[in-house]
């Protein structure tokens, strides 16, 4: 959102703004010192040689290509789902969006045993697969689909609302001029809510890569950054799960800095 | 041509009801109507974008009413215009012909020929955002043109412009009527197109009250809110004779009668009106100021929210609102001699374009 100067009310001195900027302080320095203490905490030497581990190279590479993997896959049916609930009033709209939220609210622990109950050999889905020899506990296939269920909510959430930002007036143009209903999302919704599509792809890769409490239950190997991390800590201790956290952040900021980059670039063109 | 038959529309809090009249080929048709009356619902109905409850819809003599919307021969122009921010000028007005598979040699040809006709040739390759309200609305009719629909509809496109673009964008639409096109205009305000029009409708609550020729609908209103809506009982073709040199602007409304107005926009021909409140009647003309004296016979007097209606004959009709109490000093009733006198200044002219 940009906040115009022009909005700014000039009120001279007041104390509710000193207390405004306080509080803003407070919480930037909430987020910003944990991260800080463990860059300084970090020998460099320590995070030199961390990256010449193959161990945690695999498994950063492995979060990363089945994160950006889950997100994709998911989009083909979560871009259309969020179009339609923008566009179509049907029976149990209202319904089916606090499901898509579901998600957001289960415990992630818990969201790794319905996974489980779903796609362990004994599961529902589970024993069809295997019958075709798709093995999805402890394997990518498993970590994707964990990552895929938490973050799912986001790109919907974010799609559905760019979809109904777009005033209907331009698909009627485009209907009176003689284009398919595909036609119409194809060429007109999708472009122009392309922004908050990509925003929520992002949002649903980044919360794909972080997932730990699902992955964990569904796929303790092959480990995905986060699980790796863990397991560190477990059997070595802090000081040796330290060097993979900062490497597994910086490789994550860099990544969003980067998408954050497209997006940005994305704007100017819309 | 184009035929509405019966169209009825129900909405939870509003209905359109059995809506039908006929646009011949060639004709220019203004829909006239209140913010609420449904006009803009008609306009949605006729190309397709909300199905009618009942009733049929004709074009050139094909049914349509269930045909999908863009392929019913019929365009819109939206007033807001609606293009395509992520589309330059160009692909806006190609977007109708790639979606008929019209071939790329093809395509150009089409906006070569609309760019001339527009004068946007030099805009094709310009994004949205760059143009300014004129361009626009050039672009957005040229988009409209592009796949040459039989029928244009025309939702508000003069409400929202200032007095430059409105000239320019009348003569437009007037041009694109001359070659063919059938238009459905749709305005609340019967100033800004009557110029343009061949035949107009009345719309009211969901309802066509009248249709007709302007002249018609305009001077013999057929029910009391077509009267007070178009507000213009006292409407007459004019034909400008001489302009004084202090810029008062004298022409013929019959012949042989000639009224006195001011304009700011002087034409040889048009329409005139002035609001009967501002007729003052009088057995007397000596000392009085008014350029306009019509001499005639009463011939009806109707009561009326305001007052009492009073229609005098002077070869022409003129329609004035009295009070009780005028009505009663000088004595009027049906038969009398009157002088009807009306104010320079209280005359509109309506240029044709």
């Amino acid at each position: 959102m940009k906040i115009d100067n022009n909005d700014e009310v000039s009120t001279g001195f007041s104390w509710f703004r000193i207390v405004l900027i306080l509080a803003g302080a407070f919480i930037l320095f909430f987020i910003i010192a944990p991260i800080l203490s463990m860059m300084f905490h970090t020998p460099m030497g320590e995070l030199a040689k961390t990256t010449s581990d193959k161990e945690v190279i695999d498994s950063i590479w492995l979060t990363v290509w089945v994160a950006l993997l889950s997100t994709l896959t998911l989009s083909i049916a979560a871009i259309p789902l969020a179009y339609l609930l923008s566009r179509y009033n049907f029976p149990f709209r209202g319904l089916i969006n606090a499901i898509i939220d579901m998600p957001i609210v289960i415990p992630h622990s818990v969201v790794g045993i319905a996974l489980l109950c779903f796609f362990a050999g004994e599961g529902l889905l589970g024993k069809a697969l295997e019958n075709i020899g798709i093995k999805i506990i402890d394997t990518p296939i498993g970590i994707g689909v964990a990552m895929a269920f938490v973050g799912v909510p986001f790109l919907i959430n974010s799609a559905r609302e760019g979809f109904a930002q777009i005033p209907i007036e331009y698909e009627k143009a485009a209907y009176t001029l003689g284009a398919s209903p595909a036609q119409v999302f194809f060429t007109i919704s999708l472009p122009l809510a392309w922004r908050s599509v990509i925003t929520g792809l992002v949002m649903m890769f980044a919360r794909g890569m972080s997932e730990f409490g699902a992955v964990i239950m569904v796929a303790y190997h092959p480990m995905v950054a986060s699980v790796l991390i863990f397991d560190r800590f477990n059997a070595f201790g802090l000081k040796y799960s330290q060097p993979i956290a900062l490497l597994f952040l910086l490789v994550s900021l860099a990544l969003f800095v980067v998408l954050g980059l497209l997006v940005q670039s994305n704007k100017k063109h819309a | 041509m184009l035929r509405i038959d019966q169209v009825t529309k129900e909405l939870h809090n509003f209905s359109l009801r059995e809506i039908t009249f006929t646009v011949k080929g060639n004709d220019y048709f203004l829909l006239l109507g209140p913010s609420g009356s449904g006009k803009s619902l008609l306009l949605q109905i006729i190309s397709g974008l909300v199905k009618p409850d009942k009733g049929r819809i004709f074009v050139d003599g094909k049914e349509v009413t269930h045909a999908p919307v863009g392929k019913r021969n019929i365009g819109i122009l939206f007033q807001h215009y609606a293009l395509f921010p992520h589309l330059n000028v160009f692909d806006n007005i190609a977007y109708g012909l790639r979606r008929k598979s019209v071939s790329k040699h093809a395509i150009t040809q089409r906006i070569n020929e609309l760019s001339d006709i527009l004068s946007i040739g030099h805009l094709l390759n310009r994004p949205i955002h760059n143009l300014s309200g004129g361009e626009m609305q050039r672009v957005a009719l040229a988009r409209t043109l592009a796949p040459k629909p039989l029928v244009i509809l025309l939702d508000e496109p003069l409400s929202a412009i200032d007095a430059k673009l409105h000239q320019e964008l009348s003569s437009l639409l007037r041009q694109i009527n001359r070659q063919g096109h059938i238009v459905v205009h749709v305005t609340h305000n019967f100033n800004e197109a009557i110029s343009l029009a061949k035949h107009v409708a009345i719309i009211n609550n969901g309802k066509i009250e009248q249709t007709g020729s302007a002249l018609e609908v305009f001077q013999n209103p057929r029910s009391e809110f077509v009267a007070s809506f178009t507000g213009a009982k006292n409407f007459f073709r004019v034909q400008q004779q001489e302009i004084s040199s202090h810029g008062l602007v004298y022409g013929e409304i019959h012949p042989g009668l000639t009224i006195a107005y001011y304009t700011e926009q002087p034409s040889e021909k048009g329409y005139i009106s002035f609001p009967e409140s501002s007729v003052v009647l009088t057995s007397n003309i000596e000392n009085q100021s008014a350029l306009n004296v019509f001499n005639g016979r009463i011939i009806d007097i109707f009561a009326r929210q305001q007052g009492y209606e009073v229609a005098i004959d002077c070869e022409i009709r003129i329609f004035a609102i009295v009070t009780y109490e005028s009505l009663a000093r000088l004595k009027l009733s049906p038969g009398n001699k009157i002088y009807a006198m009306v104010k320079a200044n209280a005359v509109k002219f309506i240029p044709e374009s």
